[in-house]
């Protein structure tokens, strides 16, 4: 049985950065990579520095896609599905995210 | 088999140069090596003589590094002149009785300075300007003398008159010509040399022919044909050079008409066992009186010597790159458009005192020569549109133009055939370059070391540089020039299109100058731009998005995801109330502290969600951000100076705070620290600093480019002895300068170490103004002091910016991963298998 959680409003989230948010006991981090109200969820967990961190992270574009870089050691982990651009050893969860009337959803199964 | 038995006679620059590539081409046991040396010293730099008068120590003009000859066994008879020669023998006399047998013999005995008849030439205190013992004899000269008048408007002249005015004598210079260097320059370059050197207080005679020079009661009286004289008290001739070929003479060596010893295009004499090089020799008719022509002719000497292919000599460019007194002059080719239907371009800024010509042919196709006075920027590119005749651009003029009318054309390296001379100093073809590149050289450094380009003058480092970046993508490999997918810029390019633009977002910035969405290479360079440019709030909403991890929370992000706080206690300084306060603080937050390496306390594992409330405590405590998380100056680390210290000759410390205060917080391409010593005993360690300051009995001397970390380096001296507006002056300068031209995080000692000319070209940025920015660099940090305010300060003022300090957006829950364990009576963060989780 999946659900959605609310988690804060879309103006919750300055464009371009990341915001964490605790969803059932897991580190979640939520990107807004522009203006508009498209979002990514990954885990928060940098597996390297097992550090929860990632949602500060610079938001970068290689090869197409975008990914967030760790503030620590600047691995990059793709915002669509969190594999690890340097080891996909390290590859991390990814989240279902949505926007709904203005409020940031995750889903949870 | 046995050494081949080798004489060299001579041992001026091209003598030297000969057994130096000798040795680097030919086995040791190969040749045994006598060197006949007629002067006291051996081999020195001619070509900047003049430095003998700054510092008048014989070996640093050496050309010879320390125990060169030992090494390799050369037999070096120093002071020992060759008085004749036996061919059929094949020995080699010396004038102390000497006799050394040859298999081979090179003659590079140079030339000898041409004094003019002129009736009274030949008197006391008239000299040439040619070896170190003549400067030494006008060194004493000029200790009884006020006026001293140099006879040559040439380049040795112009290099004897810069000599003189070392010696603080007030110096004329006697021209026949109308024009000073009418060898290399046209009228216009002439004259506006002439007006440079004038405003060095040098008097400049031109169109003067001397006619007589005559004893007077006190000094001399030269009189000039067209009834005019000057009184003075010595003369120095350089009025050109013959050919050295006395021995060759005697030896019954074919002499040249004009004089000078016949060589054919692999350098020998019409003896075949003897080789000439260098000046003495005459090739064609022509005696080649530059330093370039005689290292090529020893390179040839050498390789037909052990027998290898080589290009023959045919002859030499005589286009040159100069620095006399200070000024720059170039001269390529055919300098006076003399070609017949030739056509000039012509660029004169008189307020900045920069002359360009380009004489170009008649069909606008190919460059003929080219005249450049106070900026030789182009040279090296013009030199090789002329050497290898590659078609000029549509618009030829726009060659010459500053580079701030834009579109400047580059000739592409991708067309010079692999023939093409790119250092001419050190004849060191395209070809040979991109040979070194694919041998694994992929530094300009690297190459300079390999192929010896770029070792000369300089002027081919741009050349080398393009040859190297084009080889480099050619194989596929990153060149370092694009910042990176985004920008095909490098830092520098992109302050200078921020700041005209007046580009104060990413997103402008992107659409602008870039493409695609940015990364994290290049979202920090920008902020780091925008901050070095407006100084504005970096966590404002159009700005937070790019700043890097430390930035972006205004504290060092840790390994556990904690920050550390380090107030600023400028100069080291802080008061037992700062003390107990910050003791109090780090109490009630738990906070891990310690002293860091540049004079400050630092209070680590402060939770993202606790550093304004940490923040806000120490601010009403009285301190302020320190910016330890930046990318900028961070401190002032001084010694306890001549206040407290019994050895203290400068208040260390209070200029040490002074100075941190004033540059605090401004963004650099890489952190910046300061240190300032009370005396020379220097405790500060401020020679290891971006900028390093050291009291002395006048003043204080100011260096700069040192470092610390992974690549120590020692700070170059600056300038010496200055008081402390200069010292303030000079540091706000340099400071701009290094925020303006730097790569992307390149400390000042790396910055230095990329700058063609090094500390010299520094100085002439900073003390001389030579590029005449300084008025602009000085406002821009002005602008940048004035916007300074302490960011964490704007941050606990205003609710809005602290609500992305909250771990969980929707949740006040701490973070539990940030967990501690004891070690030392304080703590540290716990190793991922050592927390616990509920």
């Amino acid at each position: 049985m999946s659900e959605w959680i609310t988690i804060c409003q879309i103006n919750d989230l300055i464009p371009q950065t990341g915001i964490c948010a605790l969803v059932k006991n897991e580190h979640v981090a939520i990107f807004r990579p522009t203006e508009n109200k498209e979002l990514y969820a990954i885990s928060n967990i940098d597996p390297f520095a097992k550090a929860s961190v990632l949602s500060r992270g610079l938001i970068g574009e290689h090869k197409g896609d975008l990914w967030v870089a760790s503030p620590l050691k600047k691995q990059r982990f793709r915002l669509k599905d969190g594999v690890c651009l340097e080891d996909v050893a390290y590859n991390i969860k990814a989240y279902d995210v949505r926007v709904s009337n203005d409020s940031v959803e995750i889903r949870v199964d | 088999m046995d050494p081949i038995k080798l004489i060299i006679i001579g041992n001026g620059m091209v003598g030297h140069k000969f057994v130096d590539e000798l040795y680097n081409k030919a086995d040791q046991n190969q040749f045994d090596v006598t060197i006949f040396c007629a002067e006291p010293y051996v081999a020195y730099d001619r070509v900047h003589l003049s430095s003998y008068f700054s510092d008048y120590q014989a070996s640093s003009l050496s050309l010879v590094p320390q125990g060169f000859y030992e090494n390799h066994h050369v037999q070096l008879l120093l002071g020992e002149q060759a008085v004749s020669i036996d061919c059929q023998k094949k020995e080699v006399y010396g004038a102390s009785g000497c006799i050394v047998p040859y298999d081979k013999l090179v003659i590079a005995t140079g030339s000898n300075a041409y004094v003019p008849p002129i009736p009274g030439a030949d008197g006391k205190d008239c000299f040439v300007y040619r070896s170190l013992t003549d400067l030494d004899k006008i060194a004493d000269c000029a200790k009884r003398s006020k006026v001293g008048a140099v006879v040559g408007g040439g380049l040795l002249g112009l290099e004897a008159a810069g000599a003189l005015r070392k010696l603080r004598i007030e110096t004329h210079v006697v021209e026949f010509a109308p024009i000073l260097m009418c060898e290399q320059l046209d009228e216009m370059g002439g004259q506006l040399l002439r007006k440079k050197i004038e405003a060095m207080d040098i008097t400049i005679h031109t169109h003067k022919n001397t006619k007589q020079i005559i004893d007077a009661e006190h000094g001399k009286i030269m009189q000039f044909a067209d009834g005019s004289s000057i009184a003075i008290d010595f003369i120095v001739f350089a009025t050109g050079i013959r050919p050295n070929d006395a021995l060759a003479k005697q030896s019954q060596l074919l002499i040249g008409q004009k004089g000078g010893i016949q060589i054919n295009e692999y350098c020998q004499t019409s003896n075949p066992d003897i080789y000439a090089i260098g000046e003495c020799a005459v090739w064609n008719s022509q005696i080649f009186g530059l330093v370039a022509p005689g290292y090529k002719m020893a390179q040839i000497a050498i390789d037909h010597l052990l027998g290898e292919d080589t290009a023959p000599f045919v002859g030499a460019d005589m286009s040159a790159k100069l620095k006399l007194l200070g000024v720059d002059v170039g001269s390529i080719g055919d300098a006076k458009g003399r070609t017949p239907s030739a056509n000039s371009y012509i660029y004169l800024d008189e307020k900045q005192e920069i002359y360009k010509r380009l004489i170009v042919s008649g069909d606008n196709k190919k460059l003929l020569g080219a005249v450049l006075v106070g900026d030789t920027s182009d040279y090296g590119n013009l030199l090789q549109l002329m050497l290898n005749q590659i078609d000029l651009p549509e618009h030829p003029d726009a060659l010459i133009l500053p580079s701030y009318t834009g579109s400047k054309p580059i000739i592409g390296v991708e067309s010079l055939p692999d023939s093409a001379p790119i250092c001419s100093c050190l004849d060191v073809t395209k070809g040979q370059i991109v040979a070194a590149i694919q041998a694994g050289c992929h530094t300009v450094d690297e190459i300079k070391a390999t192929t010896k380009a770029g070792t000369g003058c300089g002027g081919c480092i741009p050349m080398v540089t393009q040859v190297l970046n084009a080889e480099l993508s050619k194989q596929g490999i990153e060149v370092k020039k694009q910042l990176c997918a985004h920008f095909a810029y490098t830092r520098q390019e992109l302050y200078h299109l921020i700041k005209v633009g007046n580009i104060k977002t990413f997103q402008e910035l992107l659409e602008k100058h870039g493409q695609g969405y940015g990364c994290e290479i290049c979202k920090p360079t920008a902020a780091s731009l925008f901050a070095s440019c407006w100084n504005e709030y970096v966590l404002k909403p159009e700005l937070v998005s790019l700043q890097d991890s430390n930035d972006n929370f205004l504290g060092n992000i840790q390994k556990d995801g904690t920050y550390s706080i380090i107030p600023r206690s400028a100069g080291g300084e802080i008061t037992p109330d700062g003390l107990i306060a910050v003791g109090e603080i780090a109490k009630k937050y738990n906070l891990y502290s310690k002293i860091t390496g540049s004079q400050r306390i630092a209070l680590f594992g402060a939770k993202l969600n606790e550093l304004p409330e940490i923040w806000k405590a120490l601010i009403a405590a009285g301190f302020e951000t320190g910016h330890a998380y930046a990318k900028a100056l961070r401190m002032a680390k001084t010694c306890v100076g001549s206040e407290w210290c019994r050895f203290g000759v400068g208040d260390s410390v209070a200029f040490g705070v002074e100075i941190e205060n004033r540059y605090k917080g401004i963004r650099t391409p890489h952190k910046m620290k300061i240190g300032v010593s009370g005396c020379t005993r220097e405790c500060a360690e401020a020679q290891g600093k971006d900028i390093g300051l050291i009291a002395t009995e006048k003043g204080w001397n100011l260096y700069v480019c040192g470092n610390g970390g992974m690549t120590p380096r020692h700070a170059d001296l600056l300038a010496g002895n200055l008081d402390r507006e200069t010292v303030v002056k000079y540091m706000d300068r340099f400071m701009m300068f290094y925020i303006r031209t730097a790569d992307k995080l390149q400390r000042t000692a790396v910055w230095l170490q990329s700058l063609e000319g090094g500390i010299d070209y520094l100085r002439s940025v900073i003390i001389d103004d030579k590029l005449g920015i300084n008025a602009e660099l000085e406002k821009d940090i002005t602008g940048l002091r004035e916007q300074f305010k302490c960011e964490w300060k704007e941050t606990v003022e205003n609710p809005q910016y602290q609500k992305r300090f909250a771990h969980f957006m929707n949740s006040d829950l701490p973070d539990n991963f940030v967990q501690m364990v004891s070690e030392r009576q304080q703590h540290r963060p716990a190793k991922p298998e050592e927390r616990i989780f509920s």
